[in-house]
């Protein structure tokens, strides 16, 4: 639970802000607001989990603007993480303008970003670790990495997710768990794995010929004097949702039974506390803790979802960290008689400006950044409006790469992935090559050029619809929907698949999508072999630099129905 | 890098739509068919759901040319009560019947693990039958999905 002075506390800090354009400067908001603030935690036991997770290998302070559209259905309509702006606001008890408004909603996001700046850098993150060992004890404190961590950034494409590695060693991580680790193949994971000096785990992960797991499932751990199991889970339809080519010998899926094994033998070897480390996503997990007994803590990622404390379901807690460095995860547990009693969480929003930089850390990311630092900082554009990607539907980044792909290749009709990983620019700020690559990091990313009919279009947009927009959530991949460029479409996500997309229209023409002609079509990461077409990024890279200003307007081209 | 427009045109593709995004293939078969099929391998009895016969399958198929299944039968396999076989069926495959195994006391334990190959979504469906006239069925539902966008 959060106290009610840690929220007064932060409110404190805007109320001169409330009405923001109002007279808080920048500076005036660093000074209110200070680290010991954002460490304030009325601990609990001997024990704490510390989450990070879904970094996507941003190393330095980022924007992102939390979503507007984050559709729950069935039965997760309406409730965390499935709430933005103004209604996350009510249901947490937050003031609009307050710090932790701007961390978690995209209420006045542009007006709350100046004045409160960026968020994450690992370099802040390790200052916030190592305050919470040096004030819990190091043998009491756990810290997980929920995955998603190498890739992401110019610097992680060019070294293979080594700048990552070396600088999450400096963190002391007691395991990981991966998903688009194993973009990188099975044979750079495994180079990684053997190298890094802690666990990374997957009870879910088997070889298609044998039938067995690839990692260790389980480690345990002696932490605040009691014995704790750390379960790991990597993201189940990897091989559906990324290149299985990539990885073709490594089966994945939720396995809730192999799960359950794992949680039932971790209890008969006198575990006191059993945690999951995972990368279902928000749902699968909301599920998987009515379904898997015996799990005293999820520590869940991949959706990034940010809740500002744990959720319980029926014995087990649930807490999703967020991403790209914005927040570090908190769990303190006590525990009694061999169970856990009692217990206090939060998610502590690393402000960049707030906290300071770790220098061990600092050093350690200009380090690795050094042989690209130039190239990463080389501006190729401009842009006028805000450009962002996180949503269910399109974003304005992805606006931007559908034009710029159906420019570069002809094509009538573009897709751009569902991603939830890349982060956000404001108005007036210069492009560069980080910004670019943070948007299209990635090791499969050509960009074809083919024919579809009207027919398989909508095919397509069912069927990613429905990987979103299941009602029950063990058929949820993740991410969000398919971006279209070119064409306008209303979407129903309470529909059953088939009956969820109506409306497909050509917006330059006006004219309805026609089932049997076939039209141009480009995108991008398509997860087949083979694919030709040049990299989005060489193919981005030319359009941003050849169009200097990029001025994105607002898309209506989604309709939702039947939401509120 | 820098690649000219014309370039970018000219570096056209080689694949097939279907290359790209996998494309569903229509299939034959109806529940209709399967049900068909049950009631020919029980002799007309109506088989009991749930309890003792387990199958295991993915939600989502990873591959639907080979989606792993397993079954389990929780019976004594003993002389007087024991398995005597397990149907798989896949509903919406132009072939709805896709294995018999077939078990005796001697087996020690009714499992079975195999792959199939499914056209599209459907249910899987497992019946088994034991040497006392009993008669067990599960299912599953298996996704076959196009993928591509998670993250």
């Amino acid at each position: 639970m959060f106290s009610r002075r840690q929220f007064l506390q932060w409110a404190a800090v805007t109320t001169a802000a409330t009405g923001y354009m109002g007279s808080l400067t920048r500076v005036a908001a660093q000074q209110r607001l200070t680290q010991d603030d954002l460490l304030k935690f009325d601990s609990k036991g001997t024990i704490t989990l510390l989450h990070f997770t879904d970094v996507h290998a941003q190393l330095k302070p980022v924007y992102f603007r939390p979503p507007s559209e984050n559709y729950g259905v069935g039965a997760f309509e309406g409730i965390p993480p499935h709430l933005v702006g103004q209604d996350f606001l009510s249901h947490f008890g937050l003031e609009r303008g307050s710090a932790l408004a701007y961390a978690h909603t995209m209420v006045d996001y542009v007006d709350m970003a100046k004045t409160y700046g960026r968020l994450g850098g690992l370099d802040r993150t390790a200052t916030l670790v190592k305050a919470i060992r040096a004030e819990r004890g190091d043998s009491n404190v756990l810290f997980l990495d929920g995955g998603d961590t190498w890739q992401g950034s110019y610097t992680s494409l060019k070294t293979n997710g080594q700048d990552m590695v070396d600088c999450m060693k400096l963190l002391k991580p007691d395991a990981m768990v991966g998903h688009w680790e194993f973009t990188f193949g099975e044979d750079r994971v495994k180079e990684i794995v053997d190298d890094m000096g802690y666990p990374f785990l997957a009870s879910n992960i088997f070889d298609t010929e044998w039938d067995e797991p690839v990692f260790e499932h389980t480690a345990f751990y002696e932490t605040g004097g009691h014995k704790v199991a750390v379960i790991g889970q990597a993201m189940p339809y990897t091989p559906i949702a990324n290149p299985r080519w990539m990885i073709p010998n490594w089966s994945f899926g939720i396995r809730p039974e192999v799960i359950q094994g794992n949680v039932d033998a971790a209890r008969e070897a006198g575990a006191a506390v059993v945690v999951l480390l995972s990368h279902n996503g928000f749902d699968v997990d909301q599920k998987l803790a009515t379904v898997v007994k015996g799990i005293d803590v999820i520590l869940t990622g991949h959706t990034h979802d940010a809740v500002p404390e744990a959720i319980k379901i029926e014995n087990t807690l649930l807490l999703s960290s967020g991403s790209h460095g914005k927040y570090l995860g908190r769990v303190d547990l006590e525990v009694k008689g061999g169970r856990v009693t009692d217990y206090n969480s939060t998610l502590i929003p690393v402000f960049a400006d707030v906290v300071a930089p770790d220098k061990e850390m600092a050093a350690k990311i200009d380090e690795v950044r050094a042989p690209y630092e130039a190239e990463c900082n080389r501006v190729i554009g401009k842009t006028d409006g805000l450009l962002y990607r996180r949503g269910n539907f399109n974003g304005t980044w992805d606006d931007l790469i559908c034009q710029g792909i159906m420019e570069e290749r002809d094509a009538e009709l573009a897709f751009s992935p569902g991603f939830r990983w890349g982060t956000t620019l404001l108005p007036g700020n210069d492009i560069t090559i980080d910004d670019l690559y943070n948007q299209s990091s990635m090791n499969y990313p050509s960009v074809y050029r083919l024919e579809f009919t009207g027919t398989q279009i909508k095919e397509i947009l069912e069927d990613v619809c429905d990987n979103l927009f299941n009602k029950d959530p063990f058929f949820q991949q993740g991410g969000d929907m398919v971006r279209v460029g070119g064409m306008a479409y209303s979407c129903a996500p309470k529909e059953t698949i088939g009956n969820r997309i109506s409306n497909m229209t050509v917006i330059k023409t006006g004219e309805p999508i026609e089932a049997d002609r076939k039209y141009v079509v480009a995108g991008w990461a398509s997860v087949n072999e083979g694919v030709e077409g040049p990299a989005v990024y060489d193919l981005m890279e030319n359009y941003i630099t050849r169009h200097k200003v990029i001025d994105i307007q607002r898309n209506d081209s989604v309709k939702v129905i039947g939401m509120n | 890098m820098n690649l000219t427009r014309r370039q970018m045109l000219r570096a056209s593709v080689g694949v097939a739509a279907a290359g790209v995004f996998g494309f569903a293939l229509p299939a034959a078969a109806t529940p209709e068919a399967t049900a068909e099929s049950i009631k020919k391998f029980t002799g007309g009895a109506d088989p009991v759901s749930g309890g003792n016969l387990t199958l295991t399958a993915p939600e989502i198929a990873e591959n639907g040319n080979t989606v792993p299944v397993e079954i389990a039968v929780d019976s004594p396999m003993t002389d007087d009560d024991y398995v005597e076989s397990v149907v798989i069926y896949a509903e919406g495959n132009p072939n709805p019947d896709v294995v018999v195994f077939h078990f005796t006391p001697m087996s020690g334990a009714a499992v079975a693990k195999t792959r199939m190959r499914l056209a599209k979504t459907q249910n899987v469906v497992a019946v088994a039958k034991t040497s006392t006239g009993q008669v067990f069925m599960d299912k599953k539902e298996v996704k076959v999905t196009i993928g591509g966008c998670g993250g």
